[in-house]
């Protein structure tokens, strides 16, 4: 795939295992990643690399956790078009509507498979429903 | 319910015991089980040859062919027919729902009560999808609108009707807002809330059966089951439907599922990106081309 056409996705992680496990998967989905260890480190690459499609969100990092990327991302009018997905282990309803009011576009709850990044990113747009082949 | 993964090679069965169960499955559901389906024989009906007190599937077989099935033939059958689903599963035929075909029918239905069934409904995800969706955007129309959702196994019925689901479950193709919205965190599980609960009847329901009384469905979803039915049964089961599908009434099946070389009486029609099938000819209003959306409709942020 010619990668300037290719989807670009931002991954959020301040674990090197959880980056390339959601790597590899964001890969197989056909896009071009990038990644960061914190929201600092986020927002550079942001600045760098935009346009941007999607940014997956760690929640818990150090320098500027999720929550606080969300909410800078979302107060800067020339990110409006970026997807946010908080992607984490967080899995209380409030810290989902906590992350959802931030802005987030999605929330998937760690562990991560493969089917249901899938079904998020469908939900999202970002990736084509099932062709019908009949 | 998770994809299934396979652990080590399974251990060999006769083909006499995979041909018993294809046969016991056939029999009593319609479903035709390939012969690619060891693997998944060994992996459901293993279980159940531990839990009657066989050391493997042959013995269980034997004890079978021997002696009284009792209750084993169900158990067998709703092992082997378990379908498995998710939420808004393939999206396209729930922003069909929302943007086209509720909005017609409220406008063509006047005060009657509109009825949709979803066949093959398994633990129940899809007919709760639509549930939530007229929740969310036609609320006018909770308490005038039945959604009956039948299914052949009576264990996946007592999970839907349970609305209790699993992270792995709700993480699969449920859009977080509704999450917060239609759903309650119990410990470990997400429980559906009542009112969305109230808005669906779970039935047992052999879909090769003689089939019960039903009044007219504006919207049938039988999705991802006929295609492990023979041709004869598939055709059977579409003529079946024609008797319940009101003439202007909608028909969704899998995105691999189609009626044509099946059923001349149906016509194929695209409402955005979902195909579905009509008996009455539909007016032209209905088969304009959706607007394709970039952000599924569905994801539209409920005020918090």
């Amino acid at each position: 795939m010619n990668p300037s056409s290719a989807p670009k996705a931002l991954i959020i992680d301040d674990s090197r295992t959880i980056r390339l496990m959601l790597n590899n998967l964001m890969k197989e989905f056909g896009f071009e990643t990038f990644h960061a260890a914190d929201g600092i480190e986020a927002l550079q690459v942001l600045e760098q690399q935009w346009p941007l499609h999607l940014a997956l969100v760690d929640w818990e990092m150090p320098r500027m956790n999720g929550l606080e990327f969300i909410e800078k991302v979302r107060g800067n009018a020339a990110y409006d078009e970026l997807k946010l997905m908080m992607v984490t282990t967080i899995n209380s309803l409030q810290q989902v509507a906590r992350a959802l009011k931030a802005g987030a576009d999605e929330y998937h709850m760690k562990p991560v498979e493969k089917e249901s990044l899938e079904a998020k990113l469908q939900l999202l747009g970002l990736l084509a429903e099932p062709e019908v082949t009949v | 319910m998770p994809s299934e993964v396979l652990s080590a090679a399974p251990a060999a069965f006769t083909q006499a015991s995979f041909d018993y169960i294809c046969k016991m499955v056939y029999d009593h559901s319609g479903i035709a089980l390939g012969t690619d389906k060891h693997y998944l024989v060994q992996l459901r009906i293993a279980p159940l040859a531990k839990a009657a007190g066989h050391a493997n599937i042959d013995a269980f077989v034997g004890a079978l062919q021997r002696g009284p099935v009792n209750g084993h033939r169900t158990s067998i059958v709703e092992a082997m027919t378990t379908n498995e689903t998710s939420f808004f599963r393939d999206l396209s035929p729930f922003e069909a729902l929302r943007q086209q075909l509720l909005p017609e029918l409220i406008k063509n239905r006047g005060n009657q009560p509109l009825r949709i069934w979803c066949g093959a409904c398994s633990t129940g995800q899809e007919p709760y999808s639509i549930a939530m969706i007229i929740h969310q955007h036609f609320r006018q129309l909770v308490g005038r609108v039945q959604i009956v959702a039948t299914d052949l196994a009576n264990t996946v019925l007592t999970i839907a009707k349970a609305g209790r689901y699993s992270q792995f479950e709700v993480n699969r193709g449920l859009p977080a807002p509704m999450l917060l919205k239609y759903f309650d965190q119990v410990g470990n599980e997400w429980h559906i809330n009542d009112e969305i609960k109230r808005m669906v009847a779970f039935q047992s329901m052999n879909l090769v059966n003689a089939w019960p009384a039903m009044d007219s469905f504006d919207i049938v979803f039988l999705r991802n089951v006929m295609i492990y039915f023979t041709v004869e049964t598939k055709r059977e089961i579409l003529r079946k439907i024609r008797g319940v599908l009101r003439k202007d009434g909608h028909l969704f099946l899998g995105t691999s599922e189609t009626t044509m070389g099946l059923d001349n009486a149906f016509q194929r029609t695209t409402l955005g990106k979902a195909i579905c099938y009509t008996t009455g000819g539909v007016p032209a209003a209905m088969t304009s081309t959706l607007r394709p959306s970039l952000s599924a409709p569905i994801l539209a942020r409920s005020s918090l």
